[in-house]
């Protein structure tokens, strides 16, 4: 599926856990320290990084980029390290969000009841991914370094939807299939 | 008394660095084309193809292969017969410090585990000295990402548990991991000492060659059934599901007290850099 932002309510409906996505457009790029950032912002009504509706944001921390190219390598980090963040932030808009690795339960429930969609690139792809990114600007949080928030544009970029707003859970199905030892 | 500078140790350093960071070397990179071939799954076929794309552009562009270029991790053996003109620990930093900067890899180090400010130069390394016989100086480094060390762990068994609890804490580990640690994974075990000592040689363990063979028979052969029984797990390439989870199972063991058995876990993630020079 190619899929181009921003990413509408219908785009959400018809993402399924296990589909294979090809994003062209903007994501925002935000690990731990944006987003306790972000989340202050919500609660005490300051002013947001950047308009959340529609948006994408994607979990990860960039190497410095090479002169003349626009960023360097740049795979997702975890997202679980996410999730206390997750659910003041989905409902002030950002409903899509590009990590990599399992979330709690307690996550999923939250995102479903908000309508809002997981998907994983692929960990350790830095150099890979870094190939889909056109343009990067700092938008936010610049003492940050690599945490900060940047404004990426991007072609094509790879991602498997994980969780979906139907309960679908990529992860638990894929395992089972190959799954021949209980724990 | 062989006389070795501290300018030299940090030149060395500065290149296993940026080494590391860029090139997985062509025999890690055939192993994971071998296992392309013998994964059951087709999306976890498609994620191994992806991480071998990844590397070689890594290798070839000498680019990090990986955002996460880590926290550097020296295993350092310095000969009896060797004076090191300056200090050794600052030496090391300092080659970091410059690897991080000159080659633009990314500072993942904080000031102080509570205020965490970041040092913005990668700095400190972790560094593990060894005195052995000789008047050498042997450095073996890695930058260990957080994503794998941070689902390790350090488990005090009783002598009583044995071989059946030591499988079932990697088994549990591994797969309640799942995608977090970034698999394939390199598993490093240690199996005995006490608390820091099983954890320092289940960090010796991801260093060890791909392909050696333990050379205790009980440890080489609970790291075969381990590595099949892991693999058995379902868990497969970034927990995408499928056959390949774990690409190599090490296992050091060391004496311990009567009345423990200490047993330390260290994922290593795909990204399995590690390199070594001896001056």
């Amino acid at each position: 599926m190619y899929l181009t932002t921003p990413i509408t309510q219908d785009d959400i409906k018809k993402m399924k856990a296990g589909d294979l996505v090809y994003i062209t457009g903007t994501l925002y790029t935000a690990r731990d320290r944006a987003h306790q950032k972000m989340v202050d912002a919500v609660n005490n009504q300051d002013e947001l990084p950047f308009d959340f509706e529609g948006q994408i944001v994607y979990y990860t921390g960039p190497t410095p980029a090479k002169p003349n190219e626009p960023i360097g390598s740049c795979g997702p980090t975890s997202s679980y390290r996410m999730d206390p963040y997750a659910l003041p932030l989905m409902k002030a808009g950002l409903k899509v969000m590009i990590g990599k690795g399992d979330r709690s339960d307690t996550f999923i429930e939250q995102m479903i009841d908000q309508k809002g969609v997981y998907l994983q690139a692929v960990g350790g792809a830095g150099a890979l991914l870094q190939q889909k990114v056109i343009s990067s600007e700092v938008v936010a949080y610049e003492s940050l370094g690599a945490e900060a928030i940047r404004k990426l544009e991007v072609k094509e970029f790879p991602a498997v939807v994980t969780y979906d707003i139907y309960g679908g859970n990529m992860v638990k199905d894929e395992v089972k299939k190959y799954q021949k030892r209980t724990i | 008394m062989r006389v070795i500078k501290a300018d030299e140790i940090t030149k060395v350093v500065k290149q296993l660095a940026l080494d590391a960071n860029h090139d997985i070397g062509e025999s890690f990179i055939d192993l994971l084309r071998r296992k392309i071939k013998e994964e059951k799954s087709g999306i976890g076929r498609s994620v191994l193809e992806q991480i071998v794309e990844n590397d070689e552009i890594a290798r070839t562009e000498n680019r990090p292969m990986c955002q996460d270029t880590g926290l550097i991790v020296c295993l350092v053996e310095v000969g009896y017969d060797v004076h090191i003109q300056g200090d050794l620990y600052e030496a090391i930093n300092e080659g970091v410090r410059q690897a991080y900067d000159e080659g633009l890899l990314r500072k993942s180090v904080v000031k102080h585990p509570l205020k965490r400010e970041n040092t913005n130069d990668n700095t400190p390394a972790i560094t593990h000295v060894k005195l052995v016989s000789g008047d050498k100086i042997k450095i073996t480094l890695a930058p260990k990402g957080g994503g794998s060390e941070n689902m390790s762990l350090v488990k005090m068994l009783t002598p009583a548990e044995g071989i059946q609890d030591i499988k079932d804490l990697v088994l549990h580990t591994i797969f309640y991991a799942g995608g977090k640690p970034c698999p394939p994974l390199v598993v490093g075990i240690g199996i005995g000492g006490n608390l820091e000592k099983s954890a320092l040689i289940a960090k010796e363990a991801i260093f060890r060659e791909i392909d050696d063979v333990n050379p205790d028979p009980i440890l080489d052969q609970l790291e075969r059934e381990l590595l099949q029984e892991i693999n058995e797990l379902g868990v497969g390439p970034m927990g995408f599901g499928g056959t390949t989870t774990a690409l190599a199972v090490k296992i050091n063991a060391y004496p311990c007290h009567i009345a423990s058995l200490p047993v330390a876990i260290n994922l290593q993630c795909h990204a399995s850099r590690h390199k070594t020079e001896v001056i």
